[in-house]
């Protein structure tokens, strides 16, 4: 297939290290590779996320339908992901579900990703720890450790991950891609750590939409804290007992 | 203490045609295996058969049958050190080597089947130990070096004293390696057809039956080909063996799925597998079921086969067919099953949530898993030419000699 440029592969390292600097910061990565972040509510350099926070998120199942598609577009963008050929192989970081209850006929369509469990069994199973998950409740995988088993595959409730199948194009330099390794919703880390919004959440804001809530479910303060409390959410597969971070409303 | 093993053993000779012949195409087998590997390295897996929904495709079915024959096939070894029958002594070397060779086999496969299979030493410098895979790389490597060693107290006459401790060692690793193996598909709670505990004992159980099978075709083939006498009373003990142990795999599935079935939620999978699930069930019934249980067993005991080195022959090679259907079932028939997110809900997506996954295996895929296989036979091929693993004679006299302690 199509070869990098041997600078293109070094930035892409660069990056792919930022990325690991500073989503594993958690877990003690070698000094002196940090993200190199800007911003003013921005997690400082060489500090590890916060162990108070976690981070989750409010999807509002009864919202326009054009919702989901503008969500899911943002994500591509951000993340550079989309636009292959080959639907049974291609990644999807987030996707449109369908449902219909069998004995009444209701239906709703809603987005699924990576639920961010507090008690993750892809991260439970990965023999490398490539699976990980923030102290602040974000679970990511490190490319750089990934082995390509599947595993995690096998055992995410949420069929959340992709394995990539086919050799990656356009990489965003926050979020490195691997052919032969896994990937998912990252809950936009990236952006998370410099006190954005995830794509996803921002993009539906900007056409006026608070399809999803996005915020510190420890606080109960925020915004999607007093929501959680004041109405009944629901959590998929709530009986498996992971604690997934996504909550949602009207299903 | 262990009789003193008298067995005369010799290397075959390993000139004729026949055996070079054979070395050449194992050889373009593992060629072929590893040259498909590396295919599937440099263009993605998108070459194979796999998708995001079937992640472990056919190179897991050999990989996973071959490692679960490898701790049954030394049980012929641990039948004659930790239970003391001495009757299968003789075969202990061969059951030693044969476990070997397939565990290299296996774990070949999976390795080259990994998304990165460069980063193999990954497995070893970064460990989950709360991830069974992280476990089973040291009950894979410590079955390797327990066996050689063990192989070598067997081989080294002043060492045989110890055979017997490396022995129970042995026996007890291969208990933990395949309840390792079992426990991959048993801990994966939100996969309905796997999150059960009954997996282990089911893997323990399949691994006797298939790697008997295995030793004893590889014995009646070696013993052949090779103009050596084998005589009928250490054939017919492996025989009758084996009979007990495929009656044991056919206990274990039926305990797997009456318990599946109990459990309403269960109901979905289990109607796929046993009912609806068209090439799967048809498998299950015909491949699983008949052809690698009820016929060999049939062939076995039935007065006018069992006694036959034919029959003996089939049966071996249909429960090895039934073994590997059985493990297809499992691993593909598992993750055909849609997930469950939303019970009682119709689910779609363009993810193919709530859909039967389809899965066809790939000529790479088929060409690695061969690989393997080869790798295997390539290694008891070579063993026993070159190193004194068989018995000169395993003919009768000579068996019985050997004080029969049943």
């Amino acid at each position: 297939m199509t070869d990098r440029s041997p600078t293109e592969e070094q930035n892409v390292d660069l990056a792919r290290r930022r990325l690991l600097a500073g989503a594993a910061a958690a877990v003690a990565v070698a000094p002196g590779v940090m993200l190199v972040a800007t911003g003013a509510s921005a997690r400082p350099k060489g500090v590890a996320a916060d162990a108070n926070k976690r981070w989750g998120m409010l999807i509002d199942t009864r919202t326009e339908l054009s919702d989901w598609d503008t969500a899911i577009d943002a994500c591509k963008t951000e993340q550079g992901w989309g636009g292959g050929n080959n639907p049974a192989t291609d990644p999807q970081w987030i996707r449109k579900v369908a449902i219909r209850n069998k004995s009444t006929g209701a239906q709703a369509t809603f987005p699924v990703m990576c639920q961010h469990c507090e008690n993750p069994p892809c991260v439970d199973v990965c023999p490398t720890g490539a699976s990980m998950q923030r102290v602040d409740g974000i679970v990511l995988v490190d490319k750089h450790i990934c082995i390509g088993c599947r595993y995690c595959m096998m055992a995410c409730p949420y069929s959340a991950r992709s394995f990539v199948h086919e050799p990656v194009h356009n990489q965003r330099p926050h979020m490195p891609r691997g052919m032969g390794t896994v990937e998912s919703c990252t809950m936009c880390v990236h952006r998370v750590d410099k006190g954005q919004q995830p794509a996803c959440v921002e993009a539906l804001q900007a056409k006026g939409s608070n399809a999803i809530m996005f915020g510190d479910l420890n606080d109960p303060k925020s915004e999607i804290s007093r929501a959680v409390s004041a109405h009944v959410t629901r959590r998929i597969r709530e009986d498996l007992g992971v604690q997934p971070s996504v909550h949602y409303q009207g299903i | 203490m262990a009789a003193i093993d008298k067995t005369t053993y010799q290397e075959i000779a390993g000139n004729g045609s026949d055996y070079l012949s054979l070395i050449g195409w194992l050889g373009v087998f593992v060629a072929a295996g590893v040259a498909a590997a590396f295919y599937m390295e440099t263009q993605g897996h998108v070459v194979t058969g796999m998708t995001n929904q079937i992640v472990w495709g056919i190179p897991h079915v050999f990989a996973v049958f071959l490692i679960v024959a490898a701790s049954g096939a030394l049980n012929v070894a641990s039948i004659a050190s930790v239970f003391n029958k001495t009757t299968y002594k003789p075969l202990s070397r061969l059951s030693a080597i044969l476990a070997l060779a397939l565990l290299a086999g296996g774990l070949m496969v999976l390795v080259l089947d990994l998304g990165r299979p460069d980063r193999l030493d990954l497995t070893y410098l970064k460990q989950n130990f709360r991830s069974i895979f992280a476990w089973n790389i040291y009950f894979y490597t410590g079955f390797f070096a327990i066996v050689v060693v063990y192989l070598w107290m067997m081989m080294e006459r002043r060492f045989n004293k110890y055979a017997r401790t490396l022995g129970i060692t042995a026996f007890v690793w291969r208990l933990a390696l395949t309840t390792g193996t079992g426990s991959i598909f048993g801990f994966l709670a939100a996969r309905p057809g796997y999150d059960a505990a009954v997996m282990a004992p089911l893997f323990i159980a399949m691994s006797f039956s298939f790697g008997l099978a295995i030793f004893i075709l590889v014995v009646n083939v070696t013993y052949k080909s090779s103009k050596r006498p084998l005589g009928d009373v250490i054939s017919f003990k492996l025989k009758n063996l084996l009979g007990v142990f495929i009656a044991a795999v056919l206990y274990f599935t039926v305990v797997q799925h009456l318990t599946n079935l109990y459990a309403a939620e269960h109901a979905g999978v289990e109607s796929f597998i046993l009912l609806d699930g068209g090439a799967y069930t048809l498998m299950f019934w015909i491949g699983q079921i008949l052809i690698g249980g009820l016929l060999p067993m049939a062939l076995l005991f039935h007065p006018a086969t069992g006694r036959t080195s034919q029959g003996i022959n089939i049966a071996s090679l249909l429960v090895i067919i039934g073994g590997f259907v059985q493990v297809y079932i499992i691993i593909i028939g598992g993750q055909a099953y849609p997930l469950e997110m939303f019970p009682g809900f119709e689910v779609s997506s363009s993810f193919f949530d709530g859909a039967v996954h389809r899965y066809a295996p790939s000529l790479p895929e088929i060409t690695l898993g061969l690989g393997g296989i080869a790798t295997a036979l390539l290694i008891v091929a070579l063993a026993v030419r070159y190193l004194p693993i068989l018995p000169a004679s395993l003919a009768d006299p000579i068996a019985e000699k050997q004080p029969a302690s049943e």
